[in-house]
């Protein structure tokens, strides 16, 4: 399976990570030979098995519904670059 | 061409859980920004989230209210995408496995009845909430939200006009309201509608290319939005372009919608299934647990109150489309025989001051036992009408009919000799109106009621004073 440059910037940008050149040209040698590799799995007849969803096999892990304390604000805000009135402050974001 | 719309809504409910949905903060609404926040939902890594059992049940809930099949397992996923809201950088919702598939929601409009289907029912988090500075180039974020529960609902495409879309939204609400799992609030957001719409020639089994629409807050803003979509979509058609697949948010001040530019590029949300949450599994003993707590549903509840009150179905209609509501009728019912006297006044009176205070009557001091007496007072002839309606706004704020009519000597008139004298009194003043009545113009006769009525506050009996009028005039 060939991974296009295209790709590889496609994935980039959807992490917001940035790449030369030389290192899309890596990547989208890398990465077609980790799925390459991957799917070997692709072999195996697969058609009466259940997808495995969880690598643990126990189901129906819950809590009540309980209002504990929360952490202070300050706390909450300690690593934020910025911040005002409780608020994180961020640069600005229009929907 | 005749063209026909063709509708499809995503609806967030928030759940009325305490706590949020994978962490114990609260889920208060209005607390200071960022004061419900823990590592869990502020997203820290090497915490773990934990599922609320109780956004199952409500979900559940649902699910049977409009005969959805619960999936057997269900499964979280991650939805991966980067926004200041969500400081996770996925949201945690469902994608391969929601909760329950199918059913439908049935609505009426002008008369006629139709199931809008249901694709699905999934579980979710909300995410926080930004506010967007005037002056300067920032937002600010407030991740109380972050966590809450929510529902998606997701319909098929059934709908084909925008009163079908409210139609819908409106009778969702009403039994998630039922169900007590949302509070169904609109403006306050905690109930939330995307809109999908396209349209096409009349008859033609083809979709047109679709535009998702937004920032709908109200059932007015459904409404005018899907109405200005259909039509720019038909004078683009007829104009030979295309519609562009696209979001659109509607402005509520221009009444228009508008492009949502700069987040074109296709969503690619890389959904997988969550590893930090175990699947659920539901089997029929939960399911059964659940259909136990269900109340009687709107639809329900209107066909009985049609048979059981012989109410007018428009009548039925409005009073079950809240619970509250129809359980004050029908304990008003309850004590006084005269279903269509309650309804009437519920209808006009409670409604007018309801509406105007946006409250639910579960909010107010009007109770059904002072409700029923003034209108037993009135039933019984001890008050007139016009004295009911002057004093309800009292008897909504809680005060005692009884006591109101006592302390302020409203009971009706009825002594007819003493309403005789006040009759002919009135005639005599007035010889012009008289000589009108006479001469064939039988209508003036409200005026002197209005006259008598004015002369005696509102106390005198009408239909004995209609009496004694027209006999007296006839004379």
């Amino acid at each position: 399976m060939a991974i296009t440059k295209e790709e590889v910037k496609h994935v980039a940008h959807l992490a917001r990570l940035e790449f030369s050149e030389e290192e899309l040209e890596t990547f989208s040698e890398q990465l077609a030979d980790i799925l390459n590799y991957v799917a070997k799995l692709n072999e195996l007849d697969t058609t009466d098995i259940e997808p495995t969803y969880h690598a643990l096999k126990i189901t129906n892990v819950y809590r009540e519904d309980e209002v504990k304390e929360s952490f202070p604000t300050d706390e909450i805000l300690g690593n934020a670059p910025e911040r005002e009135n409780g608020f994180f402050v961020v640069p600005k974001v229009i929907k | 061409m005749d063209f026909e719309a063709v509708i499809g809504l995503e609806v967030h409910a928030q759940l009325l859980t305490k706590s949020k949905i994978f962490c114990s903060c609260s889920t208060e609404f209005g607390a200071a920004p960022n004061s419900h926040v823990c590592p869990v939902c502020c997203g820290m890594p090497g915490t773990l989230p934990v599922l609320n059992k109780r956004v199952v049940d409500f979900a559940i809930k649902l699910a049977l209210a409009t005969k959805a099949r619960v999936n057997p397992v269900s499964v979280f996923a991650r939805k991966n995408y980067f926004y200041p809201d969500l400081p996770k950088g996925y949201q945690i919702s469902q994608y391969e496995l929601p909760l329950a598939e199918g059913g439908y929601i049935e609505i009426e409009v002008n008369g006629a009845k139709k199931k809008v289907g249901l694709v699905r029912i999934h579980m979710e988090e909300d995410a926080g909430k930004l506010i967007h500075d005037e002056t300067r180039p920032v937002s600010y974020v407030d991740l109380n939200r972050t966590g809450v529960p929510l529902l998606e609902i997701v319909s098929e495409p059934d709908m084909r006009s925008p009163e079908e879309a409210v139609a819908y939204l409106k009778k969702l609400r009403s039994i998630l309201r039922y169900l007590e799992i949302c509070d169904g609030n609109m403006e306050e957001g905690s109930l939330r509608c995307d809109a999908n719409i396209s349209v096409r020639p009349k008859g033609s089994d083809k979709f047109g290319t679709k535009v998702e629409l937004k920032n709908m807050n109200s059932f007015k803003h459904v409404q005018k939005a899907l109405e200005y979509e259909i039509k720019r979509q038909i004078a683009l058609i007829l104009d030979g372009k295309e519609v562009i697949q696209e979001t659109r948010l509607f402005d509520v001040s221009r009444g228009v919608t508008q492009s949502m530019r700069g987040k074109e590029e296709a969503h690619d949300y890389r959904y997988f299934p969550d590893p930090d949450l175990v699947p659920i599994e539901i089997d029929d003993n939960w399911i059964k647990e659940v259909a136990e707590t269900l109340p009687e549903l709107p639809d329900a509840k209107k066909e009985r109150f049609i048979k059981e009150y012989n109410l007018p179905e428009y009548d039925a209609e409005i009073i079950t489309s809240s619970r509250k509501l129809a359980e004050f009728f029908e304990a008003c019912a309850k004590a006084l025989p005269k279903p269509k006297l309650i309804s009437n006044w519920i209808m006009t009176e409670v409604l007018r001051e309801l509406n105007k205070e946006g409250k639910e009557i579960d909010e107010t001091n009007l109770t059904p036992e002072n409700f029923v007496e003034l209108l037993k007072l009135l039933d019984e002839g001890v008050i007139s009408s016009t004295v009911a309606k002057k004093i309800f706004p009292e008897v909504y704020k809680g005060a005692n009919p009884a006591k109101i009519v006592e302390e302020k000597g409203l009971k009706q008139e009825s002594d007819e000799a003493a309403l005789e004298a006040l009759c002919q009194k009135i005639l005599e003043a007035n010889p012009k109106e008289v000589e009108k009545y006479r001469q064939g113009k039988k209508n003036v006769i409200g005026f002197f009621v209005g006259q008598v009525m004015r002369e005696t506050k509102g106390k005198a009996n009408p239909k004995i004073v209609n009496k004694i009028l027209t006999r007296l005039l006839e004379q």
